[in-house]
């Protein structure tokens, strides 16, 4: 038990560094294309339906081969790291921002109208009314979705990224005990994403507790 | 065209894959929803012997991702003497996923009945089973309903796992196809295309029939 753990910790990481490249790139990505997606112009509303549509619609695993494989050895070459982290993030960038719209459509109307009666510039209402209050609204679904994204960072191993999941198949092949390595690998994707929970929840207080005042 | 041409060349060679991907959700869902439906009533049951080992499956179902525990079943269950060809252990796996989030749904369904229609059940003498068949349930299943099938949809998604135990559906026929022709593009934005389709007809097929209900 202690040796499979710490075979699998070597790939720990990998894990993390995939799931945290992979979730900034989809929060910065995101950005754009929900206020795109909130767009009063059909030209800019549209396209950016169908890229989020799209993206959620193919599988991840899909994604990381067209990525990976598709792109990679057709345009650029790309390491496996570079394949998962633009793969997951651009999934990611599809669902965070369906997460930033539903934030920014929360809050109530009132805000921008007394925005505007203020006179207040485009920018400043965006940045000191809507987006501070948005924050509170997407930061509960966007750590689910962290977590999600840390979870679905295993199909990384399949194009060769040595994650956790890599170095239990890696285990498994070399000593036929599958059982108490994977159960192991769940076990420790688990632990992983408890973390990922906590501060959630922490800077979830915290912004609560900014709103209010 | 020279893209389009690459399409049509392999979209003959792809459908054999498509077809054991849609077997493969089908047969997940057919054995992972009742599996669901049995773990949210075990879930709360007042029994221990029960409700831990139900707990403990639905939150390793739901905390470990699809491919470790595909890879249990396919490379673990040998430990025990108990090894399963790759579409069995792929149905077996994705199964076990299905059960485990699909419980929380029907959970969720249990607990929208009222409280008031269980009283009116006990208060007109049904017994337990009874109030559970006639009442509970039908109640119920109008709200499990659409959360379910948006569930199917994301498993013929998921069905994607099953590549790496190399089960030959869609996507290892495209990989196989793409290793073969070099057109790794064109290969995999063709199966990309067949997992797009076939989830966004389904998901506008739902909201055409949702909207159809709610007119009186």
């Amino acid at each position: 038990m202690a040796r499979i753990l710490s075979i699998l910790a070597a790939g720990i990481g990998q894990t993390v560094a995939i799931t945290a490249a992979a979730f900034v790139l989809g929060a910065v990505a995101g950005f754009p294309l929900a206020l795109m997606r909130r767009s009063p112009y059909r030209v800019l509303r549209m396209p950016a339906a169908a890229v989020i549509e799209i993206l959620r619609s193919i599988p991840p695993i899909v994604w990381l081969f067209i990525v990976y494989y598709g792109i990679g050895s057709d345009v650029v070459k790309l390491s496996t790291f570079q394949g998962a982290v633009i793969g997951l993030g651009l999934i990611a960038a599809a669902y965070l921002a369906e997460i930033y719209r539903a934030g920014i459509d929360a809050v109530a109307r009132g805000q921008w109208e007394a925005a505007k009666a203020l006179a207040l510039p485009r920018r400043a209402t965006y940045q000191r009314v809507i987006l501070p209050q948005a924050l509170t609204v997407v930061t509960p679904p966007a750590a689910t979705y962290a977590i999600g994204l840390l979870k679905d960072s295993a199909i990384a191993s399949v194009i060769g990224a040595t994650d956790i999941t890599f170095r239990a198949v890696q285990e498994t092949q070399a000593n036929l005990h599958g059982l108490s390595v994977f159960a192991v690998a769940g076990l420790l994707y688990i632990a992983l994403s408890v973390p990922i929970a906590a501060v959630a929840r922490y800077t979830d207080r915290i912004l609560a507790q900014k709103v209010a005042k | 065209m020279d893209f389009l041409r690459q399409w049509q060349q392999f979209f003959p060679q792809f459908l054999p894959g498509l077809w054991v991907t849609l077997k493969l959700t089908v047969a997940s869902l057919v054995l992972g929803f009742p599996l669901g439906a049995a773990l949210a009533v075990a879930v709360s049951s007042t029994r221990r012997v029960i409700r831990w080992p139900s707990i403990v499956l639905v939150e390793l179902g739901r905390g470990a991702p699809g491919l470790i525990v595909l890879y249990l079943v396919y490379y673990g269950l040998p430990q025990v003497g108990l090894t399963l060809p790759n579409f069995l252990a792929a149905t077996v796996a994705l199964a076990i996923t299905t059960g485990a989030y699909s419980s929380e749904i029907f959970r969720a369904g249990l607990l929208a009945v009222p409280v008031g229609q269980r009283e009116a059940s006990r208060a007109l003498g049904l017994k337990p089973f009874k109030e559970f068949r006639l009442v509970v349930l039908p109640q119920a299943l109008k709200f499990v309903i659409p959360p379910l099938i948006g569930f199917a949809i994301i498993l013929y998604q998921g069905t994607s796992l099953a590549f790496a135990i190399s089960t030959p559906e869609l996507l290892s026929r495209a990989y196989n196809a793409a290793s073969i022709t070099f057109q790794f593009t064109a290969a995999l934005t063709l199966a990309g295309a067949m997992y797009a389709v076939i989830s966004l007809l389904a998901i506008a097929l739902v909201r055409t029939g949702s909207r159809r209900d709610e007119r009186p």
